[in-house]
Order: structure tokens, then C-alpha cells, then sequence
């Protein structure tokens, strides 16, 4: 990401759409142009000033088209890049890139899902791998199962660890009145919880849920003049490691390890400065992987750093505050709904579900 | 260069052959590093790879049991190689849960649902 400048940009609008289950007949689009006017509103911008269009789906492949037909959009610029749910996090230092060189003046990044509407399978059908479909791997479970299963083998992580990642997330969910799960959890609960791809439970597995978001961003000299107080771009990394989970070099080491740097080195800060970390939770194993791959502690640490509480509310180091995709939604491609909190967290709009630290 | 010629055969069609005489089938580059899956080229290089066929021993690298509706619980693994390949497979003939990390497995040629050959492991001798 060299090159790139540091506070550029910033995130000026923020949005979700509807979340949870939606009405019959609900497309993917009906959520982004939702969400899309939501974060306008917020921003105080109007449809006429988006002149960018970043989105990935995997309903909708043309995104980018589809929103720009729905919409009327004329935009200067646009992308479509898919890397999964995290696309959301390479259309931003995407669109840093593209705002800096002038190329666009108000980059819309937006996504909806209708996935619990019309099921997960109808929703992300996955690609045939001749090496791996015939095994019938039911992933992407599967695959962070096998994570989970290395990290236990290797660091004496336990499924215990693993419920106390679901439950921080859902005591965060609780404080978070949009969040679909509504009732306490226990590790106990999460244990005995219905048995997906051991070691993990169907509460160590994200939701399925219908739903998006959007964010408007624009170059900083603008947002000092709109609405909401600017919340800029500090660091971004970008890092690509493997499509099928076959090659995958090691289970336990996340790409993580290598954007991570790369972001914190561009924002000149480091694990020390944050105050809330939020980690793309599909499963539990993953939260506990960010959190060694980033450096909140050491690599093999992440079971015993979250045992007793540490991420959850009124923990020393607050993570998923809006109760992450395992308790508060899962589109299928979440990445997006992590930015729209990180970015109202930074505008101290959270109001219950800020910590003692903030 | 490639030495691949596509119209007259693909890496996929060539180790699922291979598969059918009951081999599994791997790649290696000039200088003996083991590539799976096959493919064209060797990554990073873009070398000529030739085809070898593996012993079928290796070692299971992670392993869980898939629990689906309507169907027993089923193994799913990663199979370490001992010519230094990984690949997903099944270690069969066994409780799925007693399948584990570490544990000597050999390749068994079972078929897939189709009735076309398809390599799954059993537990193996150990090393």
C-alpha cells in the first residue's frame, strides 16, 4: 500500500439496511439502494454527488452494473472486485487510490444479501472443485473446523476457548438493539449447541442473515464540510493467500500476518493505540487467529487471551462490539457491516455498546 | 515453456486417469518439489512439471466430522503426503471422530458417487 497517504480520506456517510429476514421478493440491490440512502442521509450527500461504485455480491455478479442501472448512477469510476467478505476492505484502499488521483469525488461502497430469504445454498452456490467437492466438505465450515482442530493440536486451544468467543460476541449482541440474537448464551449452551463440523458448534458458526450496507467516502479536505464528523482512513493492507482450503500453507496463520503490518505501518500505529478491534468472526477460530496474526497476542495465545472475558464488554480489549457476525448478522459476506460499526465506534455513536475504556 | 498439450489432454483428465488404474498421481518440477494440485505449469516458475505417482502414505495434517441432517456424521481430512503434497480426502473405515491429527494413513482408490475412481485413506502403519 505504499503510496497511498494516510487521513486522504475519509469514511463520511455510514449505514445499515434492514437486517435479519426480510420481505418475500426482497433482491440484494433493494438492500444496497436502502442502505445507500441511509448513509446518504447520514453524510448529509446527495444521490447526484456518488460518482463511484464499489460492490461485490455473490447474488448478483455484476454489482457494480446492477447498482448503477437501479440507482441511475453515472459514475466516473467503479469496481467490482470479489475476494469474499472481505472485499469490502480492498474496495476502501481501492477507492483511497482512486479519490487521491482524482478520478472520483464520492465513492459509494455498498452490499446486501437476501441469503436467509432464499437460503444460503440458492444465495452462494459454491464452485465445483474436482480436488475437493467430491469429499463433500459442506464448507466453509469445514475448513475452519480443520483450522480449529490444527490450532487445538498445536497450541492446547480448547472448545471452551472457542464458546467464549460466541458468547463475548453475544454479550456484545445483547447491548446492540438491531442484533438478531436476543437472549444470553452460555459456554455451557454453546457446547452442547448442535454440532456443525467438530469441533465446531452451530453456535461457534456465523448467522445466516439477510442484510447490508453502505459508506460514502470522499477526499478529507470535503469531509470536514459534511454532515457527520469525518472519519478518516488512517492505514490500509491488502494481502492474498489461497482459494481453496487445500492450499491453505498453514491452518493456523491467517494473510492477517502479512495486511496487517502493512495497514498499521501506513496509520503509524499499533495494537497498543486501539481501542476496539473489530475481526471478521465467520467462525469462532477466526477471532482467535486475528487477534494472535495481528498482534494483540502472541501466535498460539488466542484461546487463553479471550478465556475469562477479555474481549467482551467491560474486557481490556473490546472486540466485535456490535456483536459480530456470529450473534449480530451475517450476510455471507460481512466485511462491510465491520466498517459501518468501526466507523460509528470512531463517532462515539454506539452508545450502549461502548466499553468502560471509551 | 509448457510442454502441455490442451487439446489432447487436461491435468484434471490426465490424474483422474491415472486415478482409474488406481494411482494417485502428483507433479514435480526439474528440481524434485512435489505440486498438487496438477496443473500446466509449476507455480512460481512456470517450470514444465512431469508426473510421478505417490507411495499413498502420508499423515493426516487436520481432520473434522461433518454433521448434516438426514446423513451419518463423515470424515473430512487434509492428507499430508510423504512426497511432500497435501490434499483433501476422507479417512475411511473407521469412526470418523477416532480419525486424528498426526495419525499414519495410506491411500485406498474408492469411488465417488458416480462410480468414477476417486482416492480416499485408511489408517495406515505407523511410521
Amino acid at each position: 500500500m505504499r503510496g497511498l497517504k494516510s487521513a486522504s480520506v475519509a469514511i463520511v456517510g455510514a449505514a445499515e439496511s434492514d437486517l435479519g429476514l426480510c420481505a418475500p421478493g426482497t433482491s440484494p440491490i433493494d438492500l444496497m439502494a436502502q442502505a445507500t440512502l441511509r448513509a446518504l442521509e447520514d453524510s448529509g450527500l446527495k444521490i447526484s454527488d456518488i460518482d463511484a461504485i464499489f460492490s461485490a455480491s455473490t447474488q448478483t455478479r455484476y454489482t457494480t452494473l446492477a447498482l448503477k442501472e437501479y440507482l441511475g448512477l453515472e459514475p466516473s469510476y467503479h469496481d467490482n472486485s470479489h475476494i469474499g467478505g472481505a472485499s469490502f476492505m480492498t474496495h476502501v484502499a481501492h477507492a483511497i487510490m482512486a479519490l487521491e488521483q482524482g478520478l472520483c469525488k464520492v465513492a459509494l461502497i455498498t452490499y446486501g444479501s437476501t441469503q436467509k430469504s432464499v437460503s444460503r445454498a440458492a444465495a452462494s452456490p459454491r464452485e465445483y472443485n474436482p480436488y475437493e467437492t467430491p469429499y463433500s466438505p459442506f464448507l466453509p465450515a469445514a475448513a475452519y473446523a480443520m483450522a480449529a482442530a490444527r490450532h487445538m493440536h498445536q497450541y492446547g486451544t480448547t472448545r471452551e476457548h472457542l464458546a467464549q468467543v460466541a458468547v463475548s460476541a453475544r454479550q456484545w449482541a445483547l447491548k446492540n438493539p438491531v442484533a438478531w440474537e436476543k437472549t444470553p448464551l452460555s459456554i455451557e449452551d454453546a457446547l452442547s449447541a448442535k454440532m456443525v463440523s467438530y469441533p465446531l458448534t452451530v453456535r461457534d458458526c456465523c448467522l445466516v442473515s439477510d442484510g447490508g450496507g453502505a459508506i460514502l467516502l470522499t477526499v478529507s479536505d470535503r469531509a470536514r464540510d459534511l454532515r457527520k464528523k469525518p472519519v478518516y482512513v488512517l492505514g490500509v493492507g491488502e494481502a492474498l493467500s489461497h482459494l481453496s482450503i487445500s492450499n491453505m500453507p498453514d491452518l493456523t496463520v491467517t494473510a492477517a500476518t502479512r495486511s496487517g503490518p502493512l495497514a498499521f505501518n501506513m496509520a503509524k500505529l499499533g495494537v497498543k493505540d486501539v481501542d476496539v478491534a473489530l475481526l471478521y468472526d465467520a467462525f469462532s477460530i477466526n477471532t482467535i487467529l486475528f487477534l494472535e496474526d495481528l498482534g494483540f497476542c502472541p501466535k498460539g495465545e488466542g484461546g487463553r487471551f479471550v478465556q475469562g472475558g477479555a474481549i467482551s464488554p467491560g474486557g481490556s480489549c473490546p472486540v466485535n462490539t456490535n456483536g459480530g457476525g456470529l450473534s449480530y448478522c451475517h450476510p455471507g459476506m460481512y466485511g462491510l457491516m465491520l466498517l459501518i460499526e468501526a466507523t460509528r465506534q470512531i463517532r462515539g455513536e454506539c452508545g450502549r455498546q461502548t466499553n468502560r475504556r471509551l | 515453456m509448457s510442454t502441455f498439450n490442451l487439446i489432447a489432454e487436461s491435468p484434471l483428465g490426465v490424474f483422474k486417469q491415472f486415478c482409474e488404474e488406481g494411482k494417485l498421481a502428483y507433479q514435480v518440477t526439474p528440481s524434485g518439489q512435489a505440486v498438487f494440485y496438477p496443473r500446466i505449469v509449476a507455480p512460481q516458475t512456470g517450470e514444465t512439471l512431469s508426473w510421478q505417482i505417490s507411495k499413498g502414505e502420508g499423515t493426516v495434517y487436520s481432520t473434522s466430522v461433518i454433521h448434516l441432517k438426514g446423513i451419518e456424521p463423515y470424515n473430512i481430512a487434509l492428507i499430508d503426503l510423504d512426497e511432500g503434497f497435501r490434499m483433501m480426502s476422507r479417512v475411511e473405515e473407521m469412526p470418523p471422530e477416532k480419525v486424528s491429527i498426526g495419525m499414519r494413513v495410506k491411500m485406498k482408490m474408492s469411488k465417488d458417487k458416480e462410480g468414477r475412481a476417486l482416492p480416499v485413506f485408511v489408517q495406515g502403519d505407523s511410521k
